[in-house]
């Protein structure tokens, strides 16, 4: 199972959830295969979406689903030890783990090689961290979005990439039609 | 050390724009108001592990509604550069205020780069920005930078200069 097929098989268990996406191919999958108004695509600063999702959850009722990726997190890996310190029971991070970069070619990260992302969550203080596999991300996530309780799932799946589309919704239009969404369910 | 009144002011003001969010990287020429805030129930104060996360969180924030700002030294500017694209694109409004260093009697000649290239690289991503040089400056500046924060949209920055700081301060406060 690659990404993008992850992706798409999460996609029935999102019903009213604020999703904030991260950049690159992960925010054109997530567009391609279920464009929404509740989707806030993060198109522009890498290892970002997961701060913008604990920012977006502490301060406002509605559940959020952050999709991040390895490398992002790998990025910014300070973030997990800001989510495990400021819980937000509305929160769930999904970190779509494929071992590469995949958005410049697939290049290898260290979550490929050595390092386990799931054990850095447990050690930043993270209380319910999950990892799975790619087939069983769609019913992680459900009962994530579902246990009001703040959950990091590291899923695991394969490098690879398939065409898709670009964005080309003007981005204050993104933030514009997500914010009215974040109002009607608060 | 006792809080100066540029500092209950600075908190006031903050508190007058509805600010009840500071994200902030630890600095000795923020801690009073970072106490402040910590003090006050109706404020939530939430410390990052880089500015950057402060950047972003913040933008999270508003998107759910409320108005937030981010406290940091100069030398943390360096770090929030990338970070500012996304509100720069989506017009989200940022309030920072940012204690200078590597300016009006430095002493440590590491602080100089950033310090003297604060502006710049901020004006760079979109930044307004406006220079406190005096005290009775400080609460004007928060307010006013605020609304054109939040009420035109705006990437928004307030520097206090090192000459307001007090450069002989910050030994110290590193006692």
């Amino acid at each position: 199972m690659i990404r993008s097929e992850v992706t798409k098989s999460i996609i029935p268990v999102i019903t009213d959830e604020l999703v904030v996406c991260n950049i690159g191919l992960p925010s054109q999958e997530l567009f391609m295969h279920d464009d929404q108004p509740s989707n806030f695509y993060m198109l522009g600063t890498m290892g970002l979406c997961s701060s913008i999702g604990l920012g977006l959850a502490l301060n406002q009722n509605a559940p959020v689903l952050a999709i991040d990726g390895d490398g992002s997190i790998l990025t910014n890996f300070g973030t997990l030890a800001t989510i495990a310190n400021n819980p937000a029971d509305n929160f769930t991070l999904l970190i779509i783990d494929n071992g590469s970069y995949g958005s410049t070619g697939d290049q290898p990260t260290y979550a490929g090689k050595k390092t386990s992302l799931s054990k850095v969550a447990k050690a930043c203080g993270c209380a319910n961290v999950i990892e799975c596999q790619g087939e069983e991300a769609a019913e992680e996530v459900g009962k994530a979005l579902k246990g009001n309780q703040m959950t990091i799932i590291v899923c695991k799946c394969e490098s690879g990439n398939v065409p898709v589309p670009n964005i080309l919704t003007h981005p204050v239009s993104i933030r514009d039609r997500f914010m009215t969404e974040v109002e009607a369910r608060n | 050390m006792e809080v100066i009144k540029w500092q209950k002011e600075t908190f006031s003001a903050l508190r007058r724009q509805g600010i009840d969010l500071v994200c902030h990287v630890p600095d000795a020429g923020h801690a009073k108001v970072i106490e402040m805030c910590e003090a006050d129930n109706e404020v939530d104060c939430i410390t990052c592990t880089s500015e950057e996360e402060g950047i972003h969180m913040l933008s999270g924030a508003w998107l759910g509604g409320r108005r937030g700002a981010m406290l940091l030294q100069s030398s943390g500017v360096g770090n929030i550069i990338n970070a500012l694209a996304m509100p720069n694109t989506c017009r989200i409004p940022i309030l920072i205020i940012v204690t200078m260093r590597g300016e009006y009697g430095e002493f440590n000649p590491w602080q100089v780069p950033m310090g003297q290239g604060t502006p710049a690289c901020l004006e760079a991503m979109g930044m307004r920005l406006y220079r406190a040089e005096e005290p009775t400056q400080v609460a004007p500046a928060v307010e006013n930078m605020a609304r054109l924060a939040f009420d035109s949209q705006q990437l928004c920055a307030i520097l206090l200069s090192q000459k307001l700081l007090g450069a002989k301060d910050f030994r110290e406060l590193a006692k």
